[in-house]
């Protein structure tokens, strides 16, 4: 409907059209990515790696949009959402904490366990609309259309790029942040320190969880704002490899989210300046990219020097 | 309590307090660790912990140290008794450690491995106030370390100077070191443990120097406590003492000194014959086996680790190759061993091109014992015999039609083996997981050793073992060569090295750096080229020479 809406004066903006709707979509599409990466970074870097962020994006969309059409009120929707992953993070590590649990393991159980839920619970929402977060028109100065549509931001992105800031000056200039970093990175060393290695992590993912939560109530109340069984397209999967290409920093979380949406808007921007053919093609451009990362960056003789030395991936 | 260190630590004020060990003892299951042992460490002074392997010396200062609860005894600490219940504990009440295997996280820059270490960190740190702090830390301090260096880029030279700066910096007043100077080369190692000694001189700290080697007790310890078996056999001055009488009680009186390993001789040149013996015959020593030629490598950060290495060993003689840990001596076995590949260059083992594939091992008789066998080189569940067959075991002998093993056959040959090599073993069916470091050693060394041996690539390959072990590989190793193998030894034992090798190759950042004469080679001009001060040449001209 939105890019219905753009293709009607897209002719009129010639060759700007294609750019300015894939920044559109990418403010639009980026979001999920965000949210589910910053996550996972924080997670990743206390030496776990949490699998099951995919079950618990569609939880937190699940979640989000039940409570927006409860209540009213889409922000303690988002709350909800956050609250529903913290769960599920804390659950992951909690299990990761008993005795010879591979966290990779109960990640995928956990992904399948939150999707199931999900959808389980979600049937009566398939239907009825709920209040979805309103924009910020940074726009509004412009006559042209499509200016206006790139520029519609959402509240709940800005607090993403606050967070992803505040999340690398936590790993660097607070105790908690090193502590996290200790854990991660050699878990005999954050006890020698007299850590508790496995509440650190349980912290970290259990907060982890909360992120990837709101990054669900991101899809059901932000773009595309619904909540069907089909919402997700493997965001939270795809995080994993945004982490990695991001090299566990926060801020480059943000960046390498902004050129996922990119390319997760392409389909869309092609179709709003009448490109149409291919756009199951275009769709796949996401994770067409991240192949090429994955193959880019990985090496069968070499491991990354910034990867936290804990993880199970890396050991 | 405690004095907590404030960012900038005040001077130190009075003498270290006493540290008194009251007749302790742990027990684990039925293995009594630790029998009614004291120990007393007066101020100001170096103590020195002498022992073997399974001595009893890491379980002691465990139970000072809070990680084990001894079963029995106290802890004295000045005149309170203390019962340390943690490491953090114990080094609030004043007393660290510097461990053996290091505490310092690799991805994290000195500064920040220092600052973390800090007890009641605040939540914001504030960096600015704590680069000065550090700094005017260091001014005070007898060598100066790079703040901003991430710590894996360090040698473990730096490494363990940091660890002892560490112990300063957050004010122990009782230093515990676990044989700190096993990853430094001579001259670093004399340089750390006089400046621990001037430091006990001067008041300001106590130190436990865990060691095996008698030089550095003689030199650098005041006293010295003998454990044995889990009790305490031995203590006093180090004056009072020769190396012999030390080497006596360790060994139990059983020992002559013939039998003692390089490592535990008191000095390189009263070794005895039969020590010395590196096979220098001239008939012995054939022609060129391998030919490594301008190898080179990567890390596993992708960093070249192997610069263009070229050497070549002769059969019947053992070449040493000398290297402090982190300078390509790993690599170059995981090339050779075919767990890494290389980036360039040739190996020619017989006149034939080699390449470390199951077959043309097998072809050119080319034999591995890799460091910590039990990692490199075994599968620990499963049992003695099917690792002492892994790399026979498809060969016709012992299959039927080609394919089929025959569980008799390699079972037979295992026992033949466990026989020959006394490998202690429950049953030749025990995972080998199981068995003692020693006893893996011996079995990998009998897997790899039997047969007809043209090449032998040794590494490490007494890491961790006790004396009687030691001697034991050592004459295996000989009688390799002495059947005509050429051996390649790595160690970063320099005593081990000098012990065995007919040539002594030292090898610094990934290069051959210098060859030490056949006839008295000296460690000290050896220890300066592993340190990288032999070659008069700046970091980068090297490169751009590369």
């Amino acid at each position: 409907m939105l890019e219905g809406r753009m293709s009607d004066t897209a002719a009129g903006l010639g060759i700007w059209a294609l750019p300015l709707a894939l920044i559109g979509g990418a403010l639009r599409v980026s979001g999920p990515y965000l949210f589910v990466s910053l996550g996972e970074c924080l997670t990743e870097k206390s030496g776990r790696i949490n699998l099951g962020q995919e079950g618990t994006l569609i939880l937190g969309a699940m979640t989000a949009y039940g409570v927006s059409y409860l209540s009213g009120s889409p922000w303690l929707g988002v709350l909800a959402a956050g609250c529903a992953g913290l769960v599920l993070g804390a659950l992951h590590a909690w299990l990761c904490s008993l005795p010879r649990v591979n966290d990779v393991a109960v990640g995928i159980a956990l992904m399948l366990f939150g999707v199931g839920i999900a959808f389980f619970l979600g049937k009566p929402l398939i239907q009825p609309p709920a209040p979805r977060l309103s924009p910020i028109e940074l726009g509004a100065w412009s006559s042209i259309a499509p200016v206006r549509a790139a520029l519609e931001i959402h509240g709940l992105l800005l607090l993403g790029v606050v967070a992803a800031f505040v999340m690398r000056f936590v790993f660097r200039r607070t105790r908690w942040g090193l502590v996290l970093r200790v854990a991660g990175e050699d878990a005999d060393a954050a006890r020698a320190l007299g850590y508790d290695v496995d509440r650190v992590r349980l912290v970290a993912t259990a907060i982890g969880g909360f992120f990837a939560g709101v990054g669900g109530s991101f899809l059901s109340l932000v773009y595309p704002g619904s909540w069907s069984e089909g919402l997700s397209s493997g965001q939270g999967l795809m995080a994993v490899a945004l982490v990695i290409f991001a090299r566990w920093d926060p801020v480059k979380c943000l960046w390498t989210s902004l050129l996922f949406g990119g390319a997760g808007a392409l389909g869309p921007a092609l179709q709003s300046i009448g490109i149409l053919g291919g756009y199951n093609l275009y769709a796949t451009a996401p994770y067409v990219l991240t192949f090429v990362i994955m193959i880019a960056t990985s090496s069968a003789r070499r491991t990354f020097a910034d990867q936290p030395a804990e993880l199970t991936v890396a050991r | 309590m405690s004095a907590v260190p404030s960012p900038v630590a005040p001077p130190r004020r009075g003498s270290p307090p006493l540290l008194e060990a009251d007749r302790l003892s742990k027990r684990f299951g039925n293995f009594l660790a630790l029998d009614d042992v004291s120990l007393r460490v007066e101020p100001g002074r170096v103590h020195a912990l002498l022992g073997e392997n399974g001595a009893g010396k890491s379980t002691l200062v465990k139970c000072i140290m809070g990680y084990l609860t001894p079963d029995a005894g106290r802890i004295r600490l000045g005149d309170r008794e203390v019962l340390p219940k943690s490491p953090r504990h114990a080094q609030s009440l004043g007393i660290g450690m510097v461990y053996q295997h290091f505490t310092l996280v690799p991805n994290m820059t000195v500064r920040e491995n220092l600052v973390l270490s800090r007890p009641r960190l605040p939540f914001v740190v504030d960096w600015a106030t704590e680069r000065a702090a550090l700094a005017s830390f260091l001014a005070r301090m007898p060598f100066q370390v790079d703040l901003e260096a991430p710590v894996r880029s360090l040698s473990a030279g730096e490494k363990q100077k940091i660890e002892i700066l560490k112990q300063l910096y957050l004010e122990s007043r009782v230093v515990i070191l676990d044989e700190p100077t096993s990853v430094l080369t001579p001259a670093e190692a004399d340089h750390v443990l006089s400046m621990l000694h001037q430091m006990a001189r001067a008041g300001e700290i106590s130190v436990v120097l865990i060691t095996h080697k008698f030089r550095e007790v003689t030199q650098f310890a005041d006293e010295v406590t003998v454990l044995r078996r889990g009790r305490k056999v031995g203590h006093g001055g180090v004056g009072d003492l020769t190396p012999s009488a030390m080497a006596d009680m360790m060994m139990g009186g059983a020992s002559k000194s013939s039998s003692l390993p390089p490592s535990a001789r008191s000095s390189e040149h009263e070794a005895p014959a039969d020590e010395r013996d590196r096979g220098t015959d001239e008939g012995a020593i054939g022609h060129a086996r391998v030919l490594i030629d301008d190898l080179h490598a990567e890390d596993d950060l992708g960093v070249p680790a192997l610069r263009g290495v070229t050497l070549e060993v002769r059969s019947g003689e053992i070449v040493g190759v000398a290297a402090i840990a982190g300078n390509g001596q790993e690599e170059l076995v995981e090339v050779l061993a075919g767990q890494r590949m290389k980036t360039a260059g040739t190996v020619t083992v017989s006149g034939a091109e080699y390449e470390p594939k199951r077959a043309i091992m097998r072809a050119l008789n080319v034999r591995c014992l890799p460091e910590e066998p039990l990692r490199n080189a075994c599968v620990p569940t499963m049992s003695v015999a099917d690792n002492m067959a892994l790399r026979v075991f498809d060969e016709p002998r012992y299959t039927a039609m080609g394919w089929l093993l025959s569980r008799k056959k390699i079972a037979q040959t295992a026992t033949t083996l466990v026989g020959e090599y006394g490998i202690r073993a429950p049953s030749i069916h025990t995972p080998i997981g199981r068995l003692s470091g020693g006893n893996v050693q011996r079995a990998v060394l009998a897997r790899e050793l039997e047969g007809k041996v043209d090449v032998l690539i040794a590494a490490n390959p007494c890491m961790g073992l006790d004396f009687a072990a030691v001697a034991e590989i050592h004459a295996r190793i000989r009688a390799a060569r002495d059947r005509g193998a050429a051996v390649l030894l790595v160690s970063a034992d320099l005593d081990e090295i000098l012990a065995l090798a007919t040539r002594i190759l030292v090898m610094s950042e990934g290069r051959i750096v210098y060859e030490a004469p056949l006839e008295g080679a000296e460690p000290a001009v050896i220890g300066k080229y592993m340190a990288g001060h032999g070659a008069h040449v700046a970091p980068d001209e090297r490169h751009a020479s590369s």
